[in-house]
């Protein structure tokens, strides 16, 4: 019951700061002249007198409203203006379509990362001041200070160019989980992936170690449990609480996806068409996906927040 | 203890009262220095290797970003369409193997002796030292980028072909070399545009591709255009002559007159030299670049100095504004708490929400005559002071309730003074640290954002490492990786560096924090 009214409370102090954002970033953006494009068979006229239907030259509050109402009752959020392919089109649509290979490359980079980066932080934790907590620590902070995009062009150059085992760009066509579609992901995900197998690995690191030196710790291994089950039943177990909810949040943020590795390895992701949307000035676009990436970076800190009182009932979160 | 307890302690007889000896033990006076709390963080930062070798390191990288474009007589402004990702070179390896501008190429005949005869002619070898190896039907060679154009057409104006053959003259230093009939020349579609004036001999189009025609002992045939010797010609060149011509009585003609002045044949090594030795006079005595050149023929060396100059310059500018008003934020927050506190914080938190991507745009959208320097600022102010004012805030939720500052208030002292003696120093410790991690963070931001064309920093004598990156990416997949290797170094480095020394900070700050998250 508590958790329920904490659940409730959080979502709709979210929804206050959402609308606020794109209250603020729907009328800054109607301010602005309305650019055309013209497309195969679509002209300017016709996507003028288009607009002048769905009531884009109306007063500000009043064009606010027509997008709410459209939005709730017939889940359209516009048409594309200048957005090359999209031009007078639904871009819903052309979003829904974009959404596969990001969510998919940062799926699989997750998938590979939290294993490995676990795995190395529990290594690191148990062996902790050996030389294999040194090497590990030691890759962590290079890991986790250079840059996707010089690992991305490392491996574009190294492991696509020059040995050629994979691609240089991601296969083009929708037939998502194919062999050859997963090959030419792949590069893009090894050079996610580092950043968070880096950081799993000095969370988990710092999480074990601390719970490690604990008194229950003692006791278990006082009560005749070897120092592996005492490890895994006890330590790991205290260790995830605050490593599920890291591991939740980062998989919920990821759905953004990273702009840079969609440029670089030519994904036809969310990415790509946000810079678009900008480059073109395609407006429409513009508001729904800055709404996308506003949800996403807020209902992530919330999944993280909650999922610490679900996982952990000793946790209490917001109680004073 | 009974004798106390029946004594009626107000009023003790006085004889029970004698005075002290004298000697008090006071409390010892210390031997050792006093330390403040800097010098002792001071100590404890030296003695982390890491975080010495990344503040080396930071230093490094900084004094080349202020003074690395003194060393180069290139500009960020300057240009060239020859040469075009050069790789890089440096004067004092020109004999090795190494960052002498040079690559191992394995060539198929053709090519090879493309490049064989660009050396043959003018003794600038694309091939280093015509050295090759032949391996099946490859040449193994160490090809060079600074003399792989070899020679171009030119058109050029009587006064300026007067002046090159001046230079000439002065220097005894070949620029000019003899020129091709038209119809001697090969066709641009078996070759590219500016490789045309390489065929100073014989070809022919066999099969739909160039082929070289040999004489019976296999040598290649001159095919300069050439007079009787003692006729008059039309070229108007009276100056050094290359060696061969005037034998077997036939003169070279070294330019074609064409309305405009002459086409001549000019070797783009010596003409690139003349041009800004004697013409332009702006410093550069040679091509020869460091770092190499971009593939719009700047000098990487130049540019990557003055576009990290500039990202140094920028990201600590924003991280004094953003560490100020950050400070002041937090402080009113953290200090005076209940209601303001929670109005202020969900403010700050609203803001905090809306990604920097966003942000910019919309700032590009609307303040697009403002130039993208203010707006990168504007927008990196918008969201970069939160993380300070929270960090800011916390600490004075920790600091506020200590004794020393409810004896402080005790005493009278005011808000604004408990603020700035009390709280604030203690607090400086971990804003300094947040400070040092806050500008890599920045200056990465930056080169994303150029990088990604979001803003666009390059214009006349400002560049950004993220734009050389971008440059850099689209060569790494034809095999050129030089151009995006040394930004990506650089910003590696960078990154790195900072990081150790942020942490170094960190532990040299708050102790206690060792090993744990930011």
């Amino acid at each position: 019951m508590y958790m329920l009214k904490y659940i409730l409370k959080r979502i709709g102090l979210m929804l206050m700061t959402f609308s606020i954002i794109i209250v603020t970033c729907f009328v800054l953006i109607k301010l602005l002249p309305i650019p055309l494009g013209e497309g195969l068979g679509v002209d300017k006229q016709l996507i003028e007198m288009k607009l002048r239907e769905r009531g884009y030259y109306d007063p500000i509050p009043v064009q606010l409203w027509n997008y709410v109402v459209r939005i709730v009752t017939e889940g359209d959020f516009g048409i594309g203006t200048t957005m090359p392919g999209y031009i007078n089109q639904p871009i819903w649509d052309g979003f829904v379509s974009r959404l596969p290979p990001t969510i998919l490359i940062n799926v699989y980079s997750s998938l590979i990362g939290v294993p490995i980066g676990l795995g190395l932080g529990i290594l690191a934790a148990l062996k902790k001041n050996k030389w294999q907590d040194q090497v590990i620590s030691t890759g962590v902070i290079v890991m986790i200070s250079i840059p996707s995009i010089v690992f991305a062009f490392l491996i574009q150059y190294v492991l696509c160019f020059k040995l050629g085992w994979f691609p240089l760009r991601m296969e083009s066509g929708t037939d998502y989980f194919s062999w050859e579609m997963f090959k030419s992901m792949l590069p893009a995900v090894f050079s996610l992936c580092f950043g968070s197998i880096a950081g799993y690995a000095r969370y988990t690191r710092a999480e074990l170690t601390e719970v490690l030196t604990g008194e229950f710790m003692l006791l278990a291994r006082t009560k005749g449990l070897t120092r592996g089950q005492a490890t895994i039943r006890h330590a790991l177990r205290n260790a995830m609480v605050p490593i599920f909810p890291m591991i939740l949040g980062e998989f919920v943020s990821v759905l953004s996806g990273s702009m840079i590795i969609e440029n670089i390895f030519d994904i036809p992701g969310v990415g790509g068409l946000y810079l678009k949307s900008i480059t073109v000035l395609d407006y429409d676009f513009f508001m729904l996906l800055s709404g996308f990436y506003t949800l996403v970076g807020l209902a992530a800190g919330i999944i993280i927040d909650i999922s610490y009182g679900i996982i952990d009932p000793r946790i209490r979160m917001g109680a004073k | 203890m009974s004798e106390l307890k029946n004594m009626d302690i107000m009023n003790i007889p006085k004889e029970k009262f004698k005075f002290s000896s004298g000697d008090i033990s006071h409390d010892k006076k210390f031997e050792t220095k006093p330390r403040t709390y800097f010098q002792d963080a001071m100590s404890r930062f030296c003695k982390n290797k890491g975080a010495i070798v990344g503040a080396i390191v930071i230093l490094f990288l900084f004094l080349y970003a202020a003074f690395g474009s003194l060393l180069t007589p290139y500009a960020v402004s300057y240009n060239d369409t020859y040469f075009i990702h050069t790789l890089p070179k440096c004067e004092w390896f020109a004999n090795t193997n190494f960052w002498d501008g040079c690559e191992d190429k394995s060539l198929n005949k053709e090519t090879f002796d493309y490049y064989y005869y660009i050396g043959e002619e003018s003794g600038h070898n694309a091939i280093k030292n015509q050295k090759y190896t032949q391996s099946g039907k490859l040449y193994n060679v160490r090809w060079d980028s600074y003399h792989s154009t070899g020679c171009i057409y030119k058109k050029v104006e009587a006064a300026e072909y007067e002046n090159i053959q001046k230079y000439q003259n002065e220097t005894g230093i070949q620029v000019i070399y003899p020129t091709v009939a038209k119809r001697n020349r090969p066709a641009s579609i078996y070759v590219g545009q500016n490789m045309i004036a390489n065929y100073w001999y014989k070809t022919e189009a066999k099969n739909g591709r160039l082929q070289i025609v040999y004489d019976e002992n296999g040598d290649i045939i001159p095919v300069y255009k050439s007079h009787e010797e003692g006729k008059k010609s039309n070229d108007n060149y009276n100056s050094i002559r290359i060696e061969g011509d005037g034998e077997n009585g036939m003169v070279y003609e070294y330019a074609l007159p064409i309305d405009t002045g002459y086409e001549i044949r000019v070797n783009y090594y010596e003409y690139y030299i003349y041009y800004h030795s004697y013409v332009l006079k702006d410093g550069i005595e040679k091509p020869s670049f460091l770092f190499g050149t971009t593939n719009g023929g700047q000098d990487i060396f130049t540019c990557m100095a003055s576009g990290a100059f500039f990202s140094f310059a920028f990201a600590i500018a924003v991280a004094v504004v953003n560490l100020t008003v950050g400070a002041i934020y937090g402080a009113i927050e953290g200090y005076y708490g209940g209601k303001l506190d929670l109005a202020m914080e969900r403010f700050s938190e609203i803001l905090g929400s809306i990604p920097t991507v966003i942000v910019i745009t919309l700032l590009r959208l609307h303040m697009g005559n403002s130039g993208p320097i203010v707006i990168l600022f504007v927008a990196f102010f918008a969201t970069g002071w939160i993380g300070m004012a929270a960090s800011t805030r916390m600490q004075f939720y920790r600091f506020k309730n200590q004794e020393y500052v409810l004896a402080a208030r005790t005493l009278g002292a005011k808000d604004r003074r408990i603020i700035w003696k009390h709280v604030f120093p203690n607090a400086l410790g971990t804003l300094v640290t947040k400070c040092a991690l806050i500008i890599p963070s920045m200056i990465y931001s930056e080169v994303n954002l150029s990088y990604l064309g979001i803003i666009s920093l390059t214009s006349g004598d400002l560049t950004s490492v993220g734009t050389i990156l971008a440059n850099g990416q689209g060569l790494l997949r034809l095999g050129i990786p030089h151009v995006a290797m040394f930004p990506a170094v650089f910003l590696a480095l960078l990154l790195l560096s900072f990081n150790l020394f942020g942490n170094g900070l960190r532990d040299a700050f708050n102790p206690s924090l060792r090993g744990s998250e930011d």
